[in-house]
């Protein structure tokens, strides 16, 4: 078992004909991602490296039987893609695009919310999500990424592989890693991560990485306090950042003295997770949350 | 990307939103001149910088001199703007360095009744943009955050509506606003959150918002923010950028696709990712070092991206040592490798360098380092790497 992504998944790339979205969509069909081609608006009909090429999202789920879509178009046009895809019945859209403005997210986000409920989306400006072994929609190196009974959630990209790396030197596999990205406004956030792993049998441990910025951190915490029952490990990086200056994610900002590491953490750990203070050591963290709820 | 107050409110009187007069001013004789165009009685003579607390910010150069101040003549303009112009303005926002102050605003008086507090932001929990009103006005918010929570006011509302006039009066009633200032409100705060949204800010204050002995509201003061992901769509407030406020070598590194933040420590690093960037500041930090900057050269580094990250860092005469830390995923060790070296060798290092690689093809890169010939120090893990950065400086 596993979260989001599994052996139905079938996967299209919107911005496929672009050099980075192509690139991409061949490492996720070389790991062996039920991959389908992708959507080019006045490219349809045309073929990139043996992906077929559709003007639309709407023909590309008629003709592959597309459910996920990866989207790598430029930032102006990220929030009409992921609606795009949504109004086709696409049901899990993974958008790696940084950069969107703020405010095409909120009105993404509300018109997500009202008019496709069925839709997930995960993103923007994130490295995608994988369940190892089976498929991979996104950016991350895929061979770091064992099959294991870990759910990790994280908003960052390489902290993320960091992650991946140390639960393998101890032995811990993943279920599922989905990385939610580091913008203000997002699809999934943790709690939903949470709670999906919370239900997943494969799932025994997860380990939250977060940051700086906003409030989402401590939301998860009053979550997991109230409705986890599985070990929790966290990190949270940020702890040395001054405050009003953004740490290269658009979301990743104290201001007005809130959203800083120590009040995450301090949140966190009044949850019960067993919160990691170094970066080296979130695979060792994870090992202790499991050995404590035994 | 952050704005001038003047420029703010010129902003905001094309949105229709309503702003004392002012004429700006670069020279004393330019500001007397706008006193004269005014027409007094009396005038207010207001420091142009990107930073807060100028009232009671005071020139490093003239220690008597307030960065706002309230005018009665001409002459009492020109002074006041010789004591301001080219001279540095220290503010509790600037850090004790201050700020160049190039430009002054010369601005009509009000007959003011009242202060309140206004901005706009996009609420992250609530997906939405927001209204934050109080009515403590001329009041840091954080300060009112914290004594009187109980007095802040909070309307979401829709970015594709806008702010209902409903909402603006249920805000005016909950302010204790009457007669001809609620009609005010019903205007003025619609057209406030129109111009956000229109503008792609990310954040737009007035603090004080002032009602008029007449009931009137105008923002005597402009601090907006804009997205900066947004600015490809804004190519005329992208204009309004002013460099010289902003840090050079913050300004240079984005010029190159690279983020970097300097702060005030004396161990330099480069890394790929921004959140393991944030992480190995975190790390050099519980292993008793201070982080110089944070800087992520982002996912495609190449060599001039590399070169231009190593003399940035080098440029900042507070560093003593550097740490590399990458994570090398659909970038490959060996690719950041052949980079790091032809930097290294161009940027010419006279600090010891650490390096710590790790993911796609980390053996055949830490080979090329080992055989490379050049002062770097390997490191196995990020601890060894914190630990040999740290220990660098103690030798």
């Amino acid at each position: 078992m596993s979260i989001l992504v599994d052996k139905n998944t079938r996967v299209i790339c919107q911005g496929i004909t672009g050099k980075t979205g192509l690139f991409h969509s061949q490492q996720c069909r070389a790991y062996g991602t039920p991959f389908f081609g992708g959507v080019t608006p006045g490219k349809g009909g045309t073929e990139v490296d043996g992906f077929p090429v559709f003007d639309s999202v709407d023909e590309a789920v008629r003709k592959t039987g597309a459910n996920c879509s990866l989207i790598f178009v430029p930032p102006g046009g990220c929030g009409d893609a992921i609606l795009e895809a949504a109004a086709a019945g696409i049901t899990l859209i993974v958008a790696i695009t940084e950069g969107v403005p703020v405010l095409d997210m909120v009105r993404t986000a509300d018109v997500l919310a009202s008019k496709f409920p069925k839709s997930r989306l995960i993103g923007p400006n994130c490295p995608g999500i994988i369940t190892p072994g089976i498929a991979k929609i996104g950016i991350m190196p895929g061979y770091i990424h064992k099959p294991g009974p870990v759910g990790l959630v994280s908003k960052s990209g390489t902290l993320t592989y960091e992650a991946a790396w140390q639960l393998g030197n101890v032995g811990l596999g993943q279920s599922t890693a989905i990385g939610i990205g580091g913008d203000p406004i997002i699809g999934t956030n943790f709690i939903d991560a949470l709670t999906l792993f919370e239900a997943d049998p494969q799932t025994e441990a997860m380990l939250m990485i977060g940051e700086i910025g906003g409030n989402a951190e401590i939301k998860a915490a009053e979550f997991i306090k109230a409705s986890i029952k599985k070990p929790v490990a966290a990190f949270i990086a940020g702890q040395t950042a001054p405050p009003g200056k953004r740490m290269g994610h658009a979301g990743a900002i104290i201001s007005g003295g809130s959203g800083t590491a120590e009040e995450k953490i301090a949140a966190l750990e009044a949850a019960g997770v067993v919160v990691s203070r170094s970066p080296a050591d979130m695979g060792k963290a994870l090992v202790e949350a499991i050995a404590r709820k035994k | 990307m952050k704005i001038h107050e003047y420029q703010g409110k010129q902003l905001f009187a094309k949105a229709g939103v309503a702003t004392p007069k002012g004429i700006v001013a670069r020279t004393p004789d330019e500001a007397a001149a706008a006193f004269t165009q005014l027409g007094g009685p009396i005038a207010v003579v207001k420091s142009q910088i990107h930073a807060g607390g100028r009232g009671k910010g005071r020139f490093k150069e003239h220690p008597d001199q307030p960065g706002v101040k309230v005018v009665k003549s001409a002459e009492e303009t020109r002074d006041h703007a010789k004591r301001m112009l080219g001279n540095t303005l220290v503010t509790i926002q600037t850090g004790p360095e201050g700020k160049q102050v190039n430009t002054i605003y010369v601005e009509g008086g009000l007959n003011i009744a009242r202060e309140l507090y206004l901005a706009v932001i996009v609420d992250r929990e609530a997906g939405s943009p927001v209204v934050i009103m109080s009515s403590e006005g001329g009041v840091e918010i954080e300060e009112v955050a914290k004594h009187s929570p109980e007095k802040i006011l909070k309307e979401p509302f829709h970015a594709g509506y806008g702010l209902q006039p409903y909402q603006a009066r249920r805000l005016a009633y909950q302010l204790g606003l009457t007669g001809p200032a609620v009609a005010s409100a019903q205007s003025f705060l619609p057209k406030f959150c129109k111009f956000f949204v229109e503008n792609d800010c990310s954040m737009a204050e007035v603090n004080p918002l002032v009602i008029t002995a007449e009931g009137e509201l105008v923002a005597l003061d402009a601090k907006v923010t804009f997205d900066d992901n947004a600015m490809f769509r804004h190519k005329d407030l992208a204009e309004l950028r002013d460099l010289s406020e902003e840090d050079e070598s913050e300004v240079r590194a984005g010029n190159t696709g690279l983020s970097y933040v300097k702060l005030d420590g004396n161990i330099g690093c480069l890394v790929n990712g921004a959140g393991l960037a944030m992480s190995t500041m975190d790390l050099i930090k519980l292993h008793g070092g201070e982080p110089a900057n944070f800087l992520d050269v982002g996912g495609g580094a190449n060599v001039a991206q590399v070169t231009e990250a190593f003399s940035i860092i080098l440029a900042d005469k507070n560093v003593k040592a550097v740490l590399v830390n990458i994570f090398g995923g659909i970038m490959k060790c060996d690719t950041i490798v052949t980079a790091l070296l032809s930097a290294y060798d161009t940027v010419g290092f006279t600090v010891p360098l650490v390096v710590r690689l790790e993911g796609t093809n980390v053996e055949i890169a830490r080979k090329m380092l080992a055989d490379s010939g050049r002062k770097i120090i390997a490191a196995t893990d990020l601890t060894d790497a914190a630990q040999k950065v740290v220990a660098t400086l103690k030798a």
